[in-house]
């Protein structure tokens, strides 16, 4: 970063500009490139979700804007862009407005918190793990307030049950995060990722001692993005489109940004935590096998990481496609006793595995 | 969250058609349900007062479109009744087939509509596939994917040429069917949404006229194909389930599929070396017919259908009047609905393979 910085200090002295200046912009540039890649990432996710699906379903997926339909995510972007923004004439007309901001934002942050490659780590405090549990839960919130604001029926039955699922899906995941937690000492998600290093790449990552955790973080993570088969939020046969029924336009597509975006971010977070993160599965990079220990390599290293991390979250994100493409949607009120009846004994006694491996690890 | 009204329809997703059902809900609890029809309705019966009996022979297959040879039997054997006439044998082997073809390719539609009902989206596809192959085959016989009109006073319309693609696809039905009670019938959230769910004693469906695979599934052996003279030389068993749920339901349709397709085997083998005519040559234009009135009943995909037509001498029907099963098991939902969440209603009224067109006409 040291280095990058300096080179951002000679650029703007180019333009005769004070040093102050790069002060203030060059902590919030990597911030501007993770939104610019969020919003490419997320048209890429829903083309690949479309698609996926259409080759799942005998179906070809879009395949008319663009070769081999690779705008029509940009096509329907575009549309919802020009679509007129109704605001229904019963609806809180400062909370249906709030609502899609609230649970968009948080997801920008989310994006900024996890560790893409030992270098662009940008909030690499000593506890963001918490950060991130936190911050990923709010759009849910957004998600409530948009039931709650649009003061339609199914919109707000969508909205209760977007926050029952929540609460219910958010204990699983903080107990089985606890287990990780319990092997790596620490809450810090760089930290996580570095102790799942090891000489036998693939047999270090957490996915082996918390094997019970990654399923569990790995469902309960399905419920919270509301996706197939915890789509009851928007439960197209059921509520219409749920909490998103009263919404058009760009609103619309503001929550259609978080959902995507989010089903990235939590999967990247379930790769840093489980799958070794940035790190190879092979123990050394490929880059450093190839050419040795060289400042080539070294750069090169950095390209792998995100890499991986990128080949490790699109696995998990085809997972989640391919749930979607096979399950049926689950009742409500079985879908709260799954949880407190089978995930979070699950993710306790996941967590009391991880803690009697640590605990063999320090006699050892 | 207090009481309130829930208008699920008449324009929604599942309802399959425009169904609007009132729905009393606490929360998610339904405490109350009261469907209103009528959103369809085309006037079928009166229309036939204006029309000759020709004329109205071709519009019966819409009375449910995912069916259209039963309805089209329906009608055709009622003023066949009425004229006294009796079809050919081969004519009679075509119908047969042709309406089980027809069966099985509304059961898939079921089937696929079912799971999509049920946030499955995937299932619609797959069944579309084999049910294509169904339609491709009426589509050759009769030039229609749907509304056939192939059915004639005295017979069918014309000779079958292509009877040799029937066995594939019954084969590929067949097949097809093995896998998808493999994804569902182990599946433990299909389970969980359909079993012990809209259950429906024996005495409730007779109290309630319901016919059809919704009967059969709970406990009873009611199949009007078993007495009708059209089936008596076929050889089938009575799809049936005891415990009357949502999931009985759909074991009764899937058994169903496969007890069509022996039919429609034994069909094609008759046929085969059957000859004769496949009508009676009658000549249906100014078709007049002597004061009378006739009912033909026919066990369609979703019960009894039952065409009564009343003859006043002129070449128009004086009245006709349907019975259909749809319409029975939409009056049963109160009954089913009350009580349960409002993520069973699809379940629940879906199992029940309502046809909007059919309820309303």
């Amino acid at each position: 970063m040291n280095y990058l910085y300096c080179a951002f200090i000679e650029f703007l002295a180019k333009f005769n500009l004070p040093e102050s200046i790069a002060l203030i912009i060059f902590p919030v540039l990597p911030f501007c490139i993770v939104a610019a890649g969020m919003l490419v990432m997320v048209l890429v996710l829903v083309l690949a979700e479309r698609k996926i699906l259409g080759f799942l379903t005998q179906r070809k997926g879009p395949n008319r804007v663009g070769y081999w339909g690779l705008l029509q995510t940009v096509a329907d972007g575009l549309k919802l862009l020009c679509k007129e923004n109704i605001t229904p004439t019963s609806a809180d007309k400062f909370l249906f407005t709030l609502a899609p901001i609230i649970a968009f934002t948080p997801v920008l942050v989310v994006w900024g918190i996890l560790p893409y490659n030992s270098e662009f780590d940008l909030m690499s405090t000593p506890a963001n793990l918490i950060i991130y549990l936190f911050l990923a839960i709010i759009p849910v919130l957004g998600i409530f307030l948009a039931g709650y604001a649009s003061n339609s029926k199914y919109s707000i039955i969508g909205g209760m049950r977007v926050i029952a699922q929540a609460i219910s899906y958010e204990l699983p995941i903080v107990f089985s995060l606890l287990g990780v937690v319990v092997l790596s000492s620490s809450l810090n998600l760089t930290q996580i990722t570095l102790s799942q290093s090891s000489v036998y790449g693939v047999l270090g990552w957490y996915i082996i001692p918390s094997f019970i955790g990654f399923i569990v973080v790995f469902v309960s993570i399905l419920a919270e993005l509301n996706r197939c088969p915890f789509d009851l939020p928007e439960a197209e046969s059921e509520l219409v489109a749920g909490y998103n029924t009263e919404y058009s336009g760009m609103r619309f597509a503001l929550f259609y940004i978080t959902e995507y975006a989010m089903m990235f971010a939590n999967a990247a977070f379930i790769s840093v935590i489980f799958l070794g993160g940035y790190l190879s599965p092979f123990g050394s990079y490929i880059s450093n096998i190839v050419f040795g220990d060289s400042l080539f390599a070294n750069i090169l290293v950095y390209f792998e990481q995100t890499f991986w991390l990128l080949l490790k979250t699109g696995i998990i994100i085809f997972l989640f496609m391919l749930v979607r493409a096979t399950m049926p949607r689950l009742q409500s009120d079985k879908l709260l006793k799954f949880s407190w009846n089978i995930m979070l004994p699950l993710a306790i006694l996941n967590l009391f595995i991880c803690m009697v491996i640590k605990g063999l690890g320090g006699l050892l | 969250m207090s009481r309130m009204k829930l208008n699920l329809g008449p324009q929604h997703p599942s309802t399959h058609g425009v169904l609007r059902l009132i729905l009393d809900v606490d929360g998610e609890k339904i405490l109350g349900c009261e469907p209103v029809i009528g959103y369809l309705h085309r006037g079928m019966e009166k229309m036939a007062e204006g029309m000759t009996y020709l004329q109205y022979l071709p519009t019966v297959d819409r009375v449910d479109y995912l069916s259209g040879f039963f309805n089209s039997y329906a009608y055709v054997a009622a003023v066949e009744k009425l004229l006294g006439i009796q079809i050919p044998q081969k004519a009679a082997i075509i119908r047969v087939m042709l309406m089980e073809l027809n069966r099985i390719a509304s059961h898939l539609l079921w089937l696929g509509t079912y799971l999509l009902d049920l946030g499955a989206v995937s299932p619609f596809f797959y069944t579309f596939r084999e049910r294509e192959l169904i339609l491709n085959f009426f589509e050759k016989i009769s030039g229609q994917r749907m509304m056939y009109n192939y059915f004639i006073f005295g017979g069918v319309r014309s000779e079958i040429d292509c009877l040799e693609e029937v066995e594939p696809i019954c084969k590929t039905v067949l097949a097809k069917l093995e896998d998808y009670e493999k994804i569902l019938t182990e599946n433990p959230i299909f389970i969980s949404r359909t079993k012990n769910l809209g259950i429906m004693d024996r005495e409730t469906a007779f109290a309630y006229s319901i016919t059809g695979p919704n009967l059969r599934a709970s406990n009873s052996h009611l199949d009007f194909r078993k007495l009708s003279d059209l089936y008596k030389d076929f050889e089938f068993k009575i799809a049936k389930a005891e415990d009357g749920d949502c999931f009985a339901r759909y074991k009764v349709r899937l058994d169903e599929i496969r007890e069509s397709v022996k039919i429609v085997l034994q069909a094609v083998e008759k046929l085969k070396v059957a000859g004769g005519n496949i009508n009676t040559g009658l000549k249906p234009l100014n078709l007049k017919i002597d004061t009378g009135e006739a009912i033909a009943d026919v066990e369609t995909p979703r019960g009894l259908t039952s065409c009564c037509v009343k003859a006043d001498g002129s070449d128009k029907p004086y009245r006709v009047k349907w019975r259909t099963g749809s319409f029975y098991a939409v009056q049963i939902l109160p009954k089913l609905l009350t009580g349960h969440m409002i993520s069973d209603v699809m379940a629940i009224y879906g199992s029940l393979d309502v046809m909007l067109p059919e309820v309303d006409r």
